[in-house]
């Protein structure tokens, strides 16, 4: 196996408060030293990280990889690739894929299919109900044994409570933390768009708040009575992060995320029915927005992920409330996070962990840190690498991003899984 | 904010015809001032002018809808232009044959004008960024978003009876919910510098945040009508009742159906309008829809006028106007 | 080149031949019909003198010009007003200049719109004497010959003067 040292970087862990220029030896996937040289290290390669910040390797909690069943958005190679140009050594992926991870044979396929591309660890979520039909309680225990890191009903509602608190009570006894979209059916009511002046102006059919915080508030009940380790994904408005603050002061086991998307836009983007801006959860208020980013400062709200939904250009080429939400937001997910940073809103150390050690803490796996004896997963930023957003230069299969020419900072040079070099900007291809 | 941009021409001209929002008073004056010149057309012995002779125009009506259709196509026969008539199921462009691929279709059929109705809003303003430099595009009603051309020809209407915008006090009544009609019309209203918007209705059909357009809202008819010069009642759809924002066409006209003494508190000369067709007993008294205070025949017979009015513009734009880049 | 020409006098000596072009043929109460606006205005005051019974018609071409494909729709908004039928009716068209005749052309074809006239007598103010289609006035206040680039035009309505631009003296 290499060993790489990497010299004179700015290492940056909010797990071990490691915020200082030191140099990191790697040998056999492994994290040998920080600082000091081991005894006897001979590196194979050595990589310049002068004036770069080296950091864990990214966790994303989500990003749709968009194989198996829709191929013609993006494989777990073309977004594997994406990611690794991105930083990102780990992603978590939703079980809505075609068949559905409802199976021990599907979560076999996609591991195999992330064997194979070999550029980043790959979680698959099994499904909560089989088929995601919110009927009959998946086979958990058979998913977990087969690799799924814990359970999810993905983006489909479950209607029935007495469901949703058997499903509860069953994952709590499979011990799998189940990651919640919170979203009321009825309430949604087939909107498209926050509910508020713009959805008014443009005519869209609206999603009131009520919708998530109605759902959020009967899952936080249901967890309370079944003890389940429950995880809130993509929260979209203030008022849910109220609620499970006030979950979290109780002492309930509940964390939640937040997409990228939604800490940097608003409503107010969809004003020209931009349908790259229609996503799920909606974009919601300015208000909304500054709530969430008080929600990750407060510490209710422990991860950013991308929520990375690739997509063919016809899935976009509509009316807006006709073409499929999401956003392909891999690639600039550290990218983004920065510029919260940069613009005050976050700061860098809470950023870097909102994508390392905290994400790692609510999957419960061993990763997100630079420590000695840990995976080599490492990403090397160079934060003052220009980063205009368009089509060509994205990797992804999706060019769908409501970022296009955003000047964006910072650029990743190197990504590292297990210690081998999966991605480097000097050397394309 | 929606398209002002996209819908004029490097010069200022209308291009496209998508939305009453985001167009100058001076523009709008302008379209009713033309729209008088077509009406007069309509009063001849030969009620066509020969002005887009040669043009195709393509009604491409995804959402169905006879009497829209039939003013459109009359507007475009008195202009001499050839008509198109294109109805088209949303279900069928799902299934493999995208917008765009329906679209580049008609192009090629060397059409000149896309007169577009579709039950989403924002269709209009997308299509208009996916045609050719040439075609103009007129929203016949998208969604809940826009039907601009019925807004203007309720504001001819309004002109001829009330000559000064700026001294009127206007009542829209019903579904503004779900309403193209309405939206338009307080975008129009407001443009052209009336005193007062009002909206009235209850809860269940006001949407959140209607107060940024510029309106006041009101959920009791009787005060929402003290003192208004016009009263604008919309149509109110049966499947309303089935969604739970209503318990019954009984209770809503009691509550807010237009009758000879609700009317009574309007100005003395206060006219009634409605976009058709008329629900009797549901949102309006016969008494008041057959009463010489009402002008709803008239605002029918003003739709082909504007539509004209319009059409001519949109396409009457000159070669140096035309021949930009977008 | 204005000060020579008094348009008083001219639209003195146009209503006369206009009186016996009409008692020669016999036409009963004819209805005048000016093109807006030049021809409008000319109209107007050979109304006046020939003291005819029925109101002024007036003209707006703008919807049958023949360069609406490369000029677009014209700014003059006023509606036509012919508020009488023409149908078996002899109709005097007045016009300010007589050019190229595609003004005319247009503003027979809009007549025609309205009824079948029993004729159509042609007045003009000034004749530049340059013609693209075959057409004749049958009555003309002043011959002009321009050169290329030059243009006469009717200010109004009230005083009612020639402007003579793209001369080069």
């Amino acid at each position: 196996m290499m060993r790489i040292h990497i010299k004179e970087g700015h290492l940056i862990d909010p797990a071990n408060k490691l915020d200082a220029k030191q140099d990191l030896y790697i040998a056999d996937g492994k994290i040998v030293g920080i600082k000091k040289k081991p005894q006897g290290f001979e590196s194979d390669v050595q990589i310049d990280a002068k004036d770069k910040l080296v950091l864990p390797g990214l966790i994303d909690l989500c990003a749709r990889l968009r194989e198996p069943g829709f191929e013609h958005k993006g494989t777990i190679l073309t977004e594997s690739l994406a990611a690794s140009s991105s930083g990102i050594t780990s992603i978590c992926c939703p079980p809505d894929t075609d068949p559905i991870i409802d199976t021990p044979a599907v979560v076999e396929f996609i591991n195999q299919r992330s064997r194979d591309a070999g550029l980043t660890n790959i979680y698959p979520l099994g499904a909560l109900t089989q088929g995601l039909k919110s009927e009959q309680l998946s086979e958990m225990y058979l998913l977990k044994q087969a690799g799924c890191i814990g359970v999810s009903n993905a983006l489909s509602p479950i209607d029935n409570a007495e469901v949703l608190r058997r499903s509860f009570e069953y994952a709590h006894s499979c011990e799998l933390t189940v990651f919640l979209y919170a979203e009321d059916k009825a309430l949604k009511n087939n909107g498209t768009a926050h509910e508020g002046a713009i959805s008014t102006r443009l005519g869209l059919p609206a999603i009131p708040e009520s919708a998530e915080t109605v759902a959020i508030s009967r899952a936080l009940l249901l967890a309370e009575q079944t003890g389940v380790r429950l995880h809130f994904c993509r929260l979209s408005s203030a008022r849910s992060v109220s609620l499970i603050k006030a979950a979290q002061e109780q002492g309930l086991p509940i964390t939640a995320d937040v997409a990228i998307c939604n800490l940097h836009l608003t409503d107010m983007d969809i004003a020209d029915y931009n349908s790259d801006c229609h996503l799920q959860p909606p974009l919601r208020s300015e208000r909304d927005r500054a709530g969430l980013i008080t929600g990750i400062n407060d510490g209710a709200i422990t991860a950013v992920c991308s929520d990375h939904q690739p997509h063919d250009v016809d899935a976009k080429a509509a009316p807006f409330s006709l073409t499929e939400p999401g956003a392909s937001t891999i690639e600039l997910l550290l990218p983004l996070m920065m510029h919260l940073v940069n613009r005050k809103e976050l700061k860098r150390e809470k950023a870097i962990s909102l994508l390392t050690s905290q994400p790692a803490n609510i999957l419960n796996i061993d990763k997100g840190s630079l420590e000695t004896g840990k995976d080599a997963d490492i990403c090397i930023f160079d934060t003052e690498a220009d980063n205009s957003v368009n089509k060509t230069n994205l990797l992804s299969a999706g060019k769908n991003t409501p970022f296009l020419n955003w000047e964006l900072q910072g650029a990743v040079t190197h990504t590292l899984l297990n210690g081998k070099v999966v991605f480097d900007r000097s050397k394309p291809d | 904010m929606t398209g002002n941009s996209i819908q004029l021409d490097k010069n200022g001209n209308l291009k496209h015809f998508l939305s009453t929002e985001g167009l100058s008073q001076s523009l709008l004056q302008k379209i009713l001032d033309h729209a008088e010149s077509f009406a007069s057309v309509g009063e001849r012995h030969v009620k066509k002018v020969p002005l887009l002779r040669g043009k195709t125009i393509a009604n491409l009506f995804f959402e169905p809808s006879t009497r829209t259709r039939t003013t459109f196509e009359l507007a475009a026969k008195r202009l001499s232009a050839d008509i198109l008539n294109l109805n088209i199921s949303t279900s069928a462009t799902s299934k493999g044959e995208t917008l765009s691929d329906t679209l580049h279709t008609l192009e090629a059929m060397h059409c000149d004008m896309f007169v577009v109705r579709h039950a989403n809003s924002g269709a209009a303003h997308y299509i208009a960024t996916q045609v050719a430099p040439h075609i103009s595009v007129i929203n016949a009603g998208d969604g809940r978003h826009a039907h601009p051309t019925q807004a203007m020809l309720d504001m001819f209407t309004i002109r001829r009876h009330k000559k000064d915008f700026t001294k009127l006090k206007v009542a829209i009544v019903g579904d503004i919910l779900h309403s193209r009609v309405a939206r338009s019309e307080i975008h129009a209203l407001n443009t052209l510098g009336v005193l007062e918007t009002r909206i009235i209705a209850p809860h269940t059909l006001i949407p959140k945040g209607v107060e940024e357009l510029g309106v006041h809202v009101y959920h009791d008819m009787d005060a929402g009508l003290e003192g208004v010069d016009i009263v604008m009642m919309l149509r109110l759809q049966k499947e309303r009742m089935r969604g739970a924002l209503l318990p019954s066409e009984q209770e809503f006209f009691q509550r807010y159906g237009l009758t000879s003494e609700r009317l009574a508190i309007a100005k003395p000369d206060a006219i009634v309008m409605h976009p058709g067709p008329i629900n009797r007993g549901v949102e309006i008294d016969s008494s008041v829809a057959d009463s010489e205070r009402s002008v709803i025949l008239q605002q029918v017979s003003h739709g082909i006028a504007v539509r004209m009015a319009i059409m001519a513009m949109t396409m009457g734009r000159s070669a140096d106007d035309i021949g930009e880049t977008e | 080149m204005s000060n020579e020409i008094n348009i008083n006098v001219l639209v003195g000596e146009m209503a006369e031949a206009i009186q016996v072009h009409c008692t020669d043929r016999g036409y009963d109460k004819p209805l005048m019909i000016g093109i807006k606006r030049g021809g409008a205005w000319v109209a107007k005051e050979l109304h006046q003198s020939l003291k005819l019974s029925d109101p002024l018609g007036e003209l707006n071409i703008a919807f049958y010009r023949d360069d609406f494909s490369t000029l677009g729709l014209h700014p003059e908004v006023s509606p036509s007003n012919l508020p009488y039928d023409v149908s078996d009716q002899h109709i005097i068209l007045v016009d300010d200049v007589l050019y190229t005749g595609r003004t005319i052309r247009a503003a027979m074809n809009e007549i025609f719109d309205y009824g079948r006239p029993a004729s159509i007598t042609l007045a003009v103010l000034i004749d530049r004497c340059e013609r693209d289609l075959p057409i004749q006035a049958d009555i003309i206040g002043k011959t002009i010959t321009l050169n290329e680039g030059e243009h006469v035009k009717l200010l109004g309505p009230e005083p009612l003067t020639l402007s003579f631009t793209g001369t080069e003296k």
